[in-house]
């Protein structure tokens, strides 16, 4: 049954890239505990738009755990404390009572502050066009069924692309490292015989990407893996560093 | 707002679809075997515009830039990669018939055609049918893991509407998995150079330039100022108009708004009617409700749907006071299987939506608010145990406890109908062109294969198709007479003059300052959708829709409150001028439900039924395609028809009762 709960919301508020941020705080009653936590923020901007304020920025889009859109640093953590879940699936009743919420923008020198919570991801983007592709053009290809691939290489190809490039991995990470991000599109092409052609040389280019972008290093502290809310294993980042060395002795 | 709109139509009294002669099987063949191609310098030289970057979109923005065209993506999100094509859970069509279980191009064709309760074009949809098997070869190459089997092939399943198991799928997650791959062939022609990609763009309007579409008007959603683009064509993949309902199942910047333009700047809209209404969603839990998540169709082979069969136990039910598992076997009613023995749970989208409806608006409805039925796994679990249930559908259960807060393993589901799609939308001919030359339109935005209701398991085949194998040919049909057609300077007038339009339209908007929210006149709006454009209709309900819709109109253009500035992030802003065009849709599919006095697929006049309750065509009457022409703000529009001939195929009528 339908149960309500009052919080205090500590939202961080910052009017563009170069203004100074600042915490505000937000007190609600009422909040029903059956809303997810992005349609308890749609029902304080509604407050916030009657009050003839601007209501907070937030980036979302599908609200089902899947495009990867939300984002949201909640009490500490990206996506929230329950495991395995995108904000827009975290529900209030995963709060108590009087409970004081604090709500940042992913924190990461990649991906700035465009307003309030909503931050430019690009950099993710321009990691996948340096080399996160088979390079093959419409048409002209095998048919489906020529090339056999092992049950396991597929499901386990399947596990890396589940990957929903939200940047939680980088936003947890105390060095700001997308090690996990591209490790998951490595792993996943590396794992199939179509990807395997240009294994290596992907995993040159979009790591020098990467570094290029301003992501920092793997000190191997395994946060991403335990922030991811695909459950992404940092196995993964093994099977990038093996095609990364492999790259670098060709060379 | 009352702006002189000049006609930029091709054809303004007959509906040419220019499908090619000759045999079914041998149309497309011959469509490209004659059709004018684009050599590779001239390709160089013509730019063309794709805005969206779904299915449809990047597919298409991918391989006319692998072909040599320079190209301009447009999304409304932070990346291409979160098109809501991504959220498309069961899986794709082909008729590859790898399980030698009787499938063919013509079967698929068949499937499809019936499945529109035969309202889609020929041609078209045989067409769809046989380049699918194509898209399950290209994406294999892209990188996409489909799901296999120990042996290394590839796997399939079965779904709705079909005697074969022609689905491939990547776990429950296969529309993700397909639109990663089109965003990774998409990604390496933006690192070449070759696509140019503009995320966090709003197209706003579409520039028409001595009849030809040639650029568009784009809002940056980060500067909020407008910016205007010059091509040589303008390809329009910007999905359904679903979200005109406010809870649905699309994502939350889905909208309407490119073909709305589109719409005004002379192209026809074709069959707004037609909308799907999936059954089996997590059903709306309270007013704040954002959206509404779906409840893959395939829980239908092992749930059983019921609600109590004693209104007091339903009444007792919401009150809170019983739970589900209290009712006995005997004081239950497993509705669909009463009614349709023969199929039973498996009955159709449509058939079981609206049979959902019956139950909750007698009164026998569940959960808080009354609107909801039972789907119960009990009886299976006790059949196959938990851990195949498990298998099965494990990662739907967990989604939906994620939820709801209970654990449909001990307790039944709830669902309830929810928009989903809509098959409607703007129309194209045989090459995809609108009927402005030089825009195009793919995917869902377009209306041509679907016709009155969608399968599952085709959109992603038909987005697809579209991108990858149509268009790119099709286009060139157009382009080979443009290849003298010099860049054009985006200071000509009709540049400046469309997006004049546009900054007055923003600038009214932003000085209403009103005292309703965007999202409370969208609510409105959605629930008028709802109860008289939804699952049932009539004549009267229609009419009393199209006047309170009306009223919606005017109170949002004197009532509605945008705060903040236009020249800077605005969230509210963007969704004031959305909704402004779901309230244009809203009033055309009002219209166009009107006008088609039949039942068929997703669109049922209550007045057009069986002695049953099924839905009843009338193909004598309404064998054609609505297409809506714009004659001006506060104006009918315009009906015209594109008949439908049906040259292979004989029409039937749908049975699911024995």
């Amino acid at each position: 049954m339908e149960k309500s709960i009052n919080i205090t919301l500590k939202v961080w508020r910052q009017a563009g890239p170069k203004a100074k941020g600042e915490f505000v705080t937000y007190k609600m009653d009422n909040v029903s505990t059956d809303s997810s936590f992005l349609e308890m923020l749609d029902v304080l901007n509604e407050t916030l738009v009657k009050q003839r304020k601007e209501p907070i920025v937030f980036d979302h889009d599908c609200r089902e755990g899947i495009c990867g859109m939300c984002s949201l640093y909640i009490n500490g953590h990206p996506h929230g404390l329950d495991g395995e879940t995108t904000t827009c699936q975290l529900h209030m009743r995963r709060f108590k009572d009087g409970e004081t919420i604090t709500v940042e923008p992913w924190r990461s020198a990649a991906f700035p502050v465009i307003k309030d919570l909503m931050v430019d991801r690009g950099a993710f983007d321009k990691i996948i066009q340096a080399g996160g592709y088979v390079s093959v053009n419409t048409g002209g290809v095998p048919d489906g069924n020529a090339i056999p691939i092992s049950k396991v290489y597929a499901d386990e190809a399947m596990d890396a692309a589940s990957c929903i490039g939200c940047g939680a991995c980088a936003a947890a990470c105390k060095n700001g490292s997308a090690m996990l991000f591209v490790a998951a599109k490595v792993s996943q092409l590396a794992l199939l015989p179509q990807g395997k052609v240009e294994a290596a040389h992907r995993a040159k280019v979009m790591v020098a990407k990467m570094d290029e972008l301003g992501f920092g290093n793997c000190t191997n502290t395994g946060a991403c893996e335990a922030e991811c809310p695909k459950a992404i294993s940092i196995s993964h980042i093994a099977r990038l560093n093996r095609e990364f060395l492999s790259a670098k002795f060709k060379d | 707002m009352a702006k002189k709109i000049e006609s930029t139509a091709v054809d303004t009294n007959k509906i040419d679809a220019k499908i090619p002669a000759g045999p079914l099987a041998e149309k497309w063949s011959n469509y490209k075997a004659h059709q004018k191609l684009v050599n590779p310098a001239n390709k160089r030289r013509l730019d063309i515009i794709v805005v969206g970057t779904g299915l449809a979109g990047a597919s298409a923005a991918a391989s006319l830039a692998e072909l040599g065209f320079n190209v301009l993506n447009f999304c409304i999100q932070d990346s291409p990669r979160r098109a809501h094509s991504i959220a498309a859970q069961g899986g794709i069509n082909a008729a590859k018939n790898y399980q030698n279980d009787g499938d063919s191009v013509y079967r698929l064709f068949y499937d499809t055609i019936k499945g529109g309760d035969y309202r889609a074009r020929e041609a078209n949809v045989y067409r769809l049918a046989e380049v699918s098997n194509s898209i399950i070869d290209q994406c294999v190459a892209q990188g996409v893991p489909f799901a296999r089997e120990y042996g290394g092939l590839l796997d399939n399943r079965s779904f709705g509407g079909a005697q074969v198991s022609r689905t491939f799928y990547a776990k429950g997650q296969t529309g993700q998995q397909l639109l990663l791959g089109a965003y990774s062939a998409l990604s390496r022609q933006v690192g070449k150079g070759a696509v140019k990609l503009y995320s966090r763009y709003e197209m706003l309007d579409v520039v028409v330039v001595e009849g030809r579409a040639r650029g568009i008007i784009a809002r940056n959603l980060v500067t909020g100022k407008t910016e205007k683009f010059f091509a040589h064509a303008v390809v329009v993949g910007s999905g359904g108009y679903g979200n005109a309902f406010f809870l649905s199942t699309n994502a939350m910047t889905s909208n309407a708004s490119a073909a709305i333009q589109m719409y005004k700047k002379g192209a026809y809209f074709a069959n707004p009617a037609y909308a799907q209404i999936h059954p089996t969603c997590v059903p709306v839990h309270g007013e704040f409700q954002s959206k509404l998540t779906l409840m893959s169709e395939s829980l239908r082979n092992d749930g059983r749907i019921w609600t109590p069969k004693k209104k007091e136990d339903a009444e007792a039910i919401r009150a809170g006071k019983k739970k589900a598992t209290d009712l006995k076997e005997d004081e239950r009613d497993y509705y669909l299987e009463r009614r349709y023995p023969a199929f039973g749970n498996l009955v159709p989208r449509d058939v079981a939506s609206r049979a959902a409806k019956e139950r909750c608006d007698a009164g026998f409805g569940v959960g808080n608010t009354g609107l909801a039925v039972y789907l119960d796994f009990s009886s299976s679990i006790e059949r196959l145990g938990e851990d195949t249930i498990r298998a099965r559908y494990g990662n739907l259960f967990q989604m939906y406890e994620k939820i709801v807060d209970e654990n449909p393993y001990k307790t039944p589901m709830m669902i309830y109908p929810a928009i989903h799609y809509t098959m409607g939308g703007v129309w194209v001919d045989y090459e995809l062109q609108t009927s402005i030359k030089g825009l195009f339109c793919i995917g869902e935005a377009n209306f041509s294969d679907h016709g009155a209701n969608r399968l599952g398991a085709s959109a992603l085949m038909q987005g697809l198709a579209d991108g990858y194998f149509v268009l790119p040919y099709t286009i060139q049909n157009y382009l080979a007479d443009q290849i003298q057609v010099p860049r054009m300077s985006t200071d000509l007038p009709e540049f400046t003059e469309a997006e004049k339009a546009v900054h007055a339209k923003i600038e009214k908007i932003m000085k209403i300052q009103g005292d309703r929210s965007v999202d409370s006149l969208h609510r409105e709006l959605g629930l008028i959708m709802w109860d008289f454009v939804g699952m049932g209709r009539n004549k009267e309900g229609l009419e009393l829709a199209l006047e309170k819709i009306k009223a919606v109109r005017k109170a949002f253009w004197t009532k509605v409150y945008v705060p903040g500035v236009s020249a800077d992030v605005n969230v509210e802003l963007e969704k004031a001028l959305r909704v402004a065009d779901f309230i244009e849709i809203g009033e055309l599919m009002a219209r166009d439900a009107l006008m088609r006095e039949e039942s068929c697929g997703g669109h049922f006049r209550e007045e057009y039924q069986t002695p049953e309750g099924e839905a009843l065509r009338n193909d004598e009457e309404f064998s054609f395609a609505s297409c809506w022409k714009f004659k001006g703000e506060g104006e009918e529009p315009e009906l015209l028809k594109e008949a439908l001939d049906y040259e292979f195929i004989h029409r039937q009528q749908r049975n699911y009762k024995a």
